[in-house]
């Protein structure tokens, strides 16, 4: 069986986080998280703009079926985290946290040195902290050294919907792990999914690959299912693998 | 009176409280963070914190993000 996903003392049922950019239009959105069956969903923290009336995303979550997970997003380095963490605080009325610092715009790469300062300032403040990094082993141990609630590996850069491209470091972080690995951005189809599942991730966050699709709710069904079956194949016990050919019919009784 | 208010000069006719410029904004307060010179002011305390010449403001919300 695999083990519960439990994050902060909590046990969270969908293995699928979304992410709530991006989409077309506040209906759809709710749909399509709807759909997915998630549990936990991101958001982020802007200025208000005061001349443009925008649809209020925000208020198509219904918070006590949904776990907001506020990002730093925009933050270029610990400080500005922090201070979007306690903004982001503030905004929700709790301390989960998507701890995000990513100082340069092409790739948007977290910053693994201020990743750490922030994680640590944060945990001191109090916040439940989920690092978003990229595949790195030992980035990921020190932040769960330092008390973050899960680390969150990037499989390829943020919206680019490359699919696991660090499958091999990911593979070293979930081995040593001791706190969720939720594999976070680039994933770009459900068979995304199911690898990250099949490498031993605790879960997924899924944001622009549901949100850009021609059909976003179809997409978020699509995600779930994936979820489901990649889970459910773990679960069932997989094959081994091996060189040669080994033949599914008898190899006695041929008609020669 | 001048104030910044999310980076921009923003002129207040008169003495104002967090809780006057909000009206004048026409924001409902309950749906955003005010962040006073780099500190966050409680929703409770909107109507006593008076604004003064050259305080920077921060009016933040939630939004849609991954």
């Amino acid at each position: 069986m695999l083990r519960p996903l439990i994050i902060a003392g909590r046990q969270i049922r969908s293995r699928l986080l979304l992410g709530t950019g991006k989409f077309p239009n506040s209906t759809v959105m709710a749909r399509a998280l709807e759909a997915s069956g998630a549990e936990i969903v991101t958001v982020a923290l802007r200025r208000v703009e005061f001349d443009d009336p925008q649809d209020d995303i925000i208020s198509h979550i219904d918070q006590k079926r949904y776990l907001l997970l506020p990002n730093t997003s925009g933050a270029r380095d610990a400080g500005e985290a922090v201070r979007i963490a306690k903004l982001a605080r503030a905004a929700t009325g709790w301390n989960w946290l998507k701890l995000e610092v990513t100082p340069e715009p092409n790739f948007l790469l977290p910053d693994p040195i201020e990743t750490l300062k922030a994680a640590e300032m944060l945990i001191k403040e109090g916040f439940v902290v989920l690092p978003y990094i990229n595949a790195d082993p030992i980035l990921a141990k020190r932040l769960q050294e330092a008390g973050c609630a899960a680390v969150m590996p990037l499989g390829s850069p943020i919206g680019s919907g490359r699919g696991i491209k660090t499958a091999d470091q990911i593979r070293i972080i979930i081995q040593q792990a001791t706190v969720p690995v939720v594999v976070d951005a680039g994933l770009g189809l459900p068979s995304h999914v199911c690898q990250a599942f099949e490498l031993g991730a605790d879960a997924v966050l899924v944001n622009t690959a549901v949100a850009v699709a021609q059909d976003p709710v179809k997409m978020a069904q699509a995600f779930k299912l994936a979820v489901e079956a990649s889970l459910a194949g773990m679960e069932a016990g997989p094959m081994t693998e091996g060189d040669a050919a080994s033949a599914s019919s008898p190899l006695t009784g041929f008609l020669r | 009176m001048r104030i910044i208010l999310n980076g921009n000069k923003y002129e207040l006719a008169g003495p104002a409280s967090i809780e006057d410029l909000l009206k004048d904004l026409g924001q409902d307060g309950s749906r955003l963070v005010v962040e006073l010179n780099a500190r966050i002011v409680s929703k409770e305390n909107y109507t006593a914190t008076m604004l003064k010449e050259g305080d920077s403001l921060e009016m933040v919300r939630l939004v849609g993000g991954g």
